[in-house]
């Protein structure tokens, strides 16, 4: 499939002042090709969610985006690790491994992937000790 | 109701300067926790809280809130006040509890 649009973006480990940044950059650069307003709020939370669990879980990591020719836009978020050992208590809505001082800062609800299964419409994770991928496909149009 | 007359209604304290308080207030939400406010907050909402750090910004900005009321008196740090005047997001801060400042929402009519 032809992509119409491709880029990527970097996440550190631990940034918690620019956390939201990539998500926001996916955001205006999605504006650009005319995504649906409720499919951006849906793509909105879900790269939040990823992106901060890759500051706040991960070590870090890399998102792609790619917009191909039949409308579908495809994000993957890509860390390097540490991994989640057990993938059906991840999902779970309220399971958590947050840091004290995540929770304090209001993370840890054990909502954030729950939420970007929710609102996508296409949701794939990976697991291994080399790091965690998220895939998602959203439809430009509703 | 619009942030301007809430701010005139309630003698609330703006703290941003030159964020737009022309925006329309549809509704509020009440949470601490990012990831609910994520999931069920609303476009146009007001984001009534008692966070006041930096990722308050983020998230009331990808959720696309109205404004966020810092309840209980609490106080935003310049760092996040700067930051949510650049993403043109009002902060308000209230000195009732987060009950209170909800009611005082609804008796508003918001
Ligand atoms: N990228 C990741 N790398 C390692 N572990 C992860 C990653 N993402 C999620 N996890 C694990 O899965 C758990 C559940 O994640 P989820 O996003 O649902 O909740 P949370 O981040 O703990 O809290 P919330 O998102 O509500 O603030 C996390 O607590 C963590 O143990
Ligand atoms: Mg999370």
């Amino acid at each position: 499939m032809n992509k119409i649009l491709q880029k990527e973006f970097h996440v550190e480990r631990d940034d918690y002042a620019n956390a939201g940044m990539a998500s926001s950059q996916i955001k205006s650069t999605l504006k650009q090709v005319g995504v649906d307003p409720k499919v951006m709020r849906r793509i909105a939370v879900a790269a939040y969610e990823a992106e901060i669990n890759m500051i706040i879980h991960a070590w870090g990591g890399v998102v792609y985006l790619d917009v191909t020719e039949d409308g579908m836009i495809h994000l993957i978020f890509q860390d390097c690790g540490p991994g989640i050992p057990d993938l059906e208590k991840a999902m779970t809505p309220g399971w958590s491994t947050a840091s004290k001082k995540a929770r304090e800062l209001g993370f840890g609800a054990g909502m954030g992937l729950p939420n970007i299964k929710r609102v996508s419409d296409e949701f794939t994770i990976e697991s291994s000790p080399a790091g965690t991928s998220i895939f998602l496909t959203f439809r430009v149009e509703e | 109701m619009t942030i301007q007359q809430l701010i005139e209604q309630t003698g609330w304290k703006p703290v941003t300067k030159d964020a737009d308080v022309t925006k329309e207030i549809k509704g509020a939400y009440c949470s601490d926790l990012l990831s609910w406010v994520m999931g069920k907050g609303q476009p146009d909402q007001a984001w009534i809280t008692v966070q006041s750090h930096i990722n308050v910004i983020a998230v009331a900005v990808l959720r696309e809130f109205s404004c966020v009321i810092l309840a209980e008196g609490a106080q935003f740090p310049e760092n996040v006040i700067s930051r949510a005047e650049d993403e043109d997001l009002v902060l308000i801060e209230s000195d009732l509890p987060v009950f209170e400042t909800a009611r005082k929402l609804i008796e508003l009519g918001v």
